[in-house]
Order: structure tokens, then sequence, then C-alpha cells
């Protein structure tokens, strides 16, 4: 799967799940010892031609998403490479203790997948929203925490997991035909190193995946104004780049963190951890979710409701800038 | 190992869940402890492939303890087994110690799996199975549950599947002691017919009496028909052995005077030390 300007479109209109369903069909041939578990939603998540083309290696646990975490921790046990996949809080939420459990105490090589995590699940409600995943799974010890940030990342990020030797929790967010390709081309992908995207003097924009092509387009918003930005893409939630965060911090007279998660628990709160104990820290502005359950409706409705567009972002660092 | 030497190895795991019980100064899951004992007095002295030399042995059956709270019938068994030093299981309870009240991985000491939340244990357990199989190996993935485990809705979702998938090589063992940490299971989840429960989940079951070491071992080798797992229903006797805890839920989770544990010696038929001995 070569990332290029046309591929990039492509992916786009296919989506975070469809794209993923490609790459773990294209990595699974160099990794005979690889096996997807699905609990019951192989087709929801992209995995129907996976199926298809890898019988032996992919398997429907049934709609019980513990019993798949489990067993997901015994094949990994006896040397298999293990996608574990479900919708975000029926994974990350659900199952949490037994990731936990197997994965994080016991250290086991399984990647939970978490597909339609943030609001992408739309009309279908808080039931299906992903908003409390990055809270939950990045305060288990062990775990490693990535969200992509358009379809090109998710494929470097299936490439990444299938290399990685370890407990790992993929967020995927986004909905097919509204993901903004940020990468068109090929790009040093490493898990745990943050991506500068663009930079600027005024203030440093550190967002995750869905948010990180509207912190691109803040950034254009900004620049009319003739405010500067940096744009990092910390696809990497845990462990966090904390190098990157030192030279943002030392540059940059303000940091606003940027994604569709709970003001709780994510990468705002993850960002402000680190920064708390620092003398000389930049003032700090959290934009994401707020600490309550939603309205419903389409996707795009949904984040323009919670003011994660460009343009009620922009506004909100604006007048961040201004205090 | 013969059946008159079965049986004492679990004379043998009875004493020493006494005494580290006592030394320890803590309270430990006696009850749970002891009612499994004959059980795996079999599993370790009967029927398990192991090397105690090398407990990471690719080829070994693999056991894994989900009644996490069990690790009096546990570590015990693992000393017997020649697994672990006499050295180690003295670390009992101790600050930092590798045996603490609930099994934490350690394959190089024979233990294959944290556990301790429960219904954990089955599940990780078709995952064992289900990469034996895809890997042509012939070794036995054991879980052994508690009854009031089987509370837990997960251990139902993995019997679902473990049947699906006809985990021949997977057998699930339940101390059926029919009580729980809060007493009587018939006043919590009345758990009745347990063997016809996961028969109803496509299982091969072995309803036994957990303390007959005969018909232990005749279960155990029972193979399963036409493909499915096999769960042994080992009925026991919460406490079995000391006539004062035979039964009683107080002695689920509780601590060891010298008073009781010198009459749990006495009942088990030792000589119970001299004041300043023990």
């Amino acid at each position: 799967m070569e990332i290029n300007a046309r591929s990039a479109r492509q992916w786009s209109r296919l989506g975070p799940r469809g794209i993923f369903g490609q790459a773990i069909l294209a990595v699974a041939e160099e990794h005979p010892d690889m096996m997807v578990l699905s609990a019951d939603l192989g087709g929801s998540s992209g995995l129907e031609r996976f199926r298809q083309a890898f019988p032996d290696q992919f398997l429907n646990t049934g709609i019980a998403e513990q019993n798949m975490i489990g067993v997901a921790a015994g094949l990994a046990k006896e040397g298999h490479n293990v996608f574990a996949t479900s919708f975000s809080p029926f994974i990350a939420m659900r199952a949490s203790e037994q990731i936990r459990m197997n994965l994080g105490y016991m250290e086991m090589n399984v990647k939970a997948v978490a597909i339609g995590s943030g609001v992408s699940m739309g009309l279908l409600g808080n039931s299906h929203f992903g908003l409390e995943d990055v809270a939950v799974m990045r305060a288990i010890p062990n775990m490693t925490v990535v969200s992509p940030a358009d379809c090109a990342e998710v494929v470097q990020v299936v490439r990444a997991a299938a290399e990685f030797d370890g407990p790992m929790y993929i967020r995927l967010t986004g909905a097919a035909g509204a993901c903004t390709p940020v990468y068109t081309e090929e790009y040093d992908f490493k898990i745990s190193k943050a991506d500068t995207l663009r930079t600027g003097s005024n203030v440093a924009l550190i967002a995750c995946g869905s948010m990180v092509s509207e912190a691109l387009k803040t950034a254009e918003v900004l620049a009319e104004q003739g405010v500067a930005a940096t744009v990092v893409n910390m696809h990497t939630i845990k462990p966090l780049d904390t190098d990157a965060l030192d030279q943002l911090a030392g540059t940059h007279p303000a940091i606003v963190t940027i994604e569709e998660h709970s003001v709780v628990g994510g990468l705002g709160s993850a960002v402000a951890e680190y920064f708390a104990p620092k003398s000389d820290r930049a003032p700090h502005l959290s934009i994401g979710l707020p600490d309550e359950f939603v309205k419903a409706g389409e996707y795009g409705y949904i984040l323009e409701q919670q003011g994660l567009t460009s343009a009620a972002i922009s506004e909100r660092v604006l007048n961040f800038l201004k205090d | 190992m013969s059946f008159p030497e079965i049986d004492r190895m679990a004379t043998f795991m009875r004493r020493k869940i006494l005494d580290i019980s006592f030394e320890c100064g803590t309270s430990t899951h006696l009850g749970g402890g002891l009612s499994m004992v004959d059980v795996m007095s079999v599993i370790y002295g009967k029927v398990l492939r192991f090397d105690p030399a090398n407990p990471r042995w690719e080829e070994r059956d693999r056991f894994i303890l989900s009644k996490g709270h069990g690790v009096l019938g546990y570590y015990p068994a693992l000393l017997a087994a020649g697994i672990i030093s006499e050295d180690t299981f003295q670390t009992f309870q101790q600050n930092g110690s590798h045996l603490i009240a609930h099994p934490v991985m350690n394959l190089d000491l024979g233990i294959e799996s944290s556990n301790g939340s429960l219904g954990h244990g089955l599940s990780m357990g078709i995952g064992i199975a289900l990469a034996a199989k895809r890997k042509g190996k012939d070794f036995q993935t054991y879980v052994f549950m508690g009854d009031g485990e089987t509370n837990e809705g997960s251990i139902w979702e993995a019997a679902m599947l473990a049947a699906q998938q006809g985990l021949d090589n997977l057998t699930a063992i339940v101390d059926y002691n029919k009580m729980q940490s809060d007493g009587d299971s018939k006043d919590i989840i009345h758990v009745t017919n347990m063997a016809e429960r996961f028969q109803a989940f496509g299982w091969h079951a072995e309803d036994v009496d957990g303390h007959d070491i005969d018909r232990l071992v005749a279960a155990f080798e029972t193979p399963s028909p036409n493909g499915q797992p096999k769960v042994i229903v080992a009925h026991t006797v919460k406490g079995k052995g000391v006539p004062f805890m035979e039964h009683d839920g107080a002695w689920h989770h509780n601590r060891l005077t010298k008073t009781n544990y010198h009459a749990a010696l006495e009942a088990l038929g030792f000589d119970v030390p001299d004041e300043g001995d023990a």
C-alpha cells in the first residue's frame, strides 16, 4: 500500500475502518503468526476481505469482548501476534479489566483496535461513542496508546504495530468521507515520536487523531489573523514524546491541545500532567469534548456543535492568546 | 506417581498450607485452598506433563489457576512437584515476594498466568488451546476455576466459544465446594447442576467426588468425545481435612491463630509442636 496523493484521496473516502482492514490484509502476508479477532463486528471493522483471504488467521469470538481479550492473550502467550478489534467503548471500557490483567499486567503482545472512536458513530449515540477510552487505556501500565491522524497514518500504525512486541491500544477516529488527508507521501512514522507538520512562533497546536487535520486548518485561519502556529501530530498519547513537548514549551508562549475525546483524561490531560511540575510552563488550553453525554447526530454536526471545527477552534485560540 | 503417593502428596500439601498460613501471620484463603488439594495433587502428581528442571519447556501442559485466591492449593503443589524450591515457597506473603495471595505470571516458577480478579482464566486457556491446535502441538491446557467464579459472565462467554471451537485439548476443573466469599452459594447464586450447565453449553462433563483420587484420575483420563472441551466438576468440601473449617464460611479468608493451627495439625494427624518450637 503506497502512500501518495492519489491513495490518500481514495482512502479518505473509504475512512479509517476500511483502511484498517486493507492495511491488516497487506501486513498479514509478512506475519503468518498474526491472528485477527473480532467480537462479531468483522464486517463493520473492514475485516471481510481479511477473513476471506486468511480464514485460519481470523477468529470471530462472538459478541463477547471480555472473552475476546482473554483469548487474544492466550494466543499471544503462545507466540501469536494478535489484533483484537471492536467498537471503542466495547473494547476499551467493557473489556478494560481484561485489558488491564491480560495485556497490561502480563504484557501480552496484543493490539486492541478501537474502530469508530470519538463521535464517528454519529447517530448511533453515546452508547457507541469512544470519548473516555484514552483516559482508561493510558491509566493502565505498559499500554502504548496510539491515535493515527488520517488514513495514511492508519496504514503506518498498522505496519508499526505488527512489528511491535507488546500491548497497544490503537484508536481509530474519523469517518468515511470525512477524513481530510494529512499525509500524502511515505514518511518516517515512529511510535512515540511526534511529527511536526508546520512551524510558527506564536502558539503550538498539539493534536491527535481526527483533530490533526483540523489543527492544520486552524493554523491557516490563524495565519490570516497574523498568528503563526506550530502544528504537531501527537499520534502516540502514551508514552508521550516529552522531548517534543519540552522543545515546544521552550519556543512557544502558549500551548493548545486538540482532541476528539473528553477533556477528562485524554491528550490534554496527559500534556497537562507532564507540564504540571515544571515552573516555566506555558499556558495551556485543552480543547476536546465536554464532560457530558452530547447530543447525537451526523459526524460533522456533532463536531460543529461541540466546537471541534477549525472556525470554532481558531476563535478559542485567539481569545486564549489575548488573555 | 502411584495413588498412595498422590494421597501422600495431598497430605503434604495440607500440612504446608497450615504451616505457611500460620507463619505468614496474615489472613489467607484457607477454605478454598483446602478444598482443592486432592484435585491439585492429582493434577501435579499424575496428570500434568512438565519438567521441573525446565519450567519453560515448550511441550509442557499449561495449567492456569483461574480461581486466583486458591494459591494455598497451588504453591504447595508447585513445591511438591519440584518446580519451586522450599526457599522460594517460604517467601509466601513476604514484602516483594513472587508468591503472594494471587498468582503473578512467572514462567520460571511454573506460574503461567496472573490471576486474582475472577473469570479470566478460561478465556486465556482457550487462546492457548487454540494456539496449540494451530501449531499442531499435543500439549493440554487445564484451567482450574471456583464454582463461585462461575457467577462471572465471562466464564460463560468462554464456555460458548470453547465448545464452538471444538477444543478437546482444553480441560476445565470446577472446585465445586458450593460456598463463596459471603457464604453458601445457595443463598447468593444457586449454582445447581454445574455439570449439566456446561453440558448445555456443549461441553463433555465429568461429575466426580473431588476428594476421591481414583475417581479424579479416571475423570482426567477419560477422553472427551466428539471433539468437545471437558469439564471436571469436582464436588468438594470447603476447608476439607480440618473439621472445624469444613463447611464454615468464616474460613473463606481468615487468620490462623496458634491455637487453631495446633488444633488443625492435630485433626490432620500431625504432631503438634512443643511450646517454644512453633
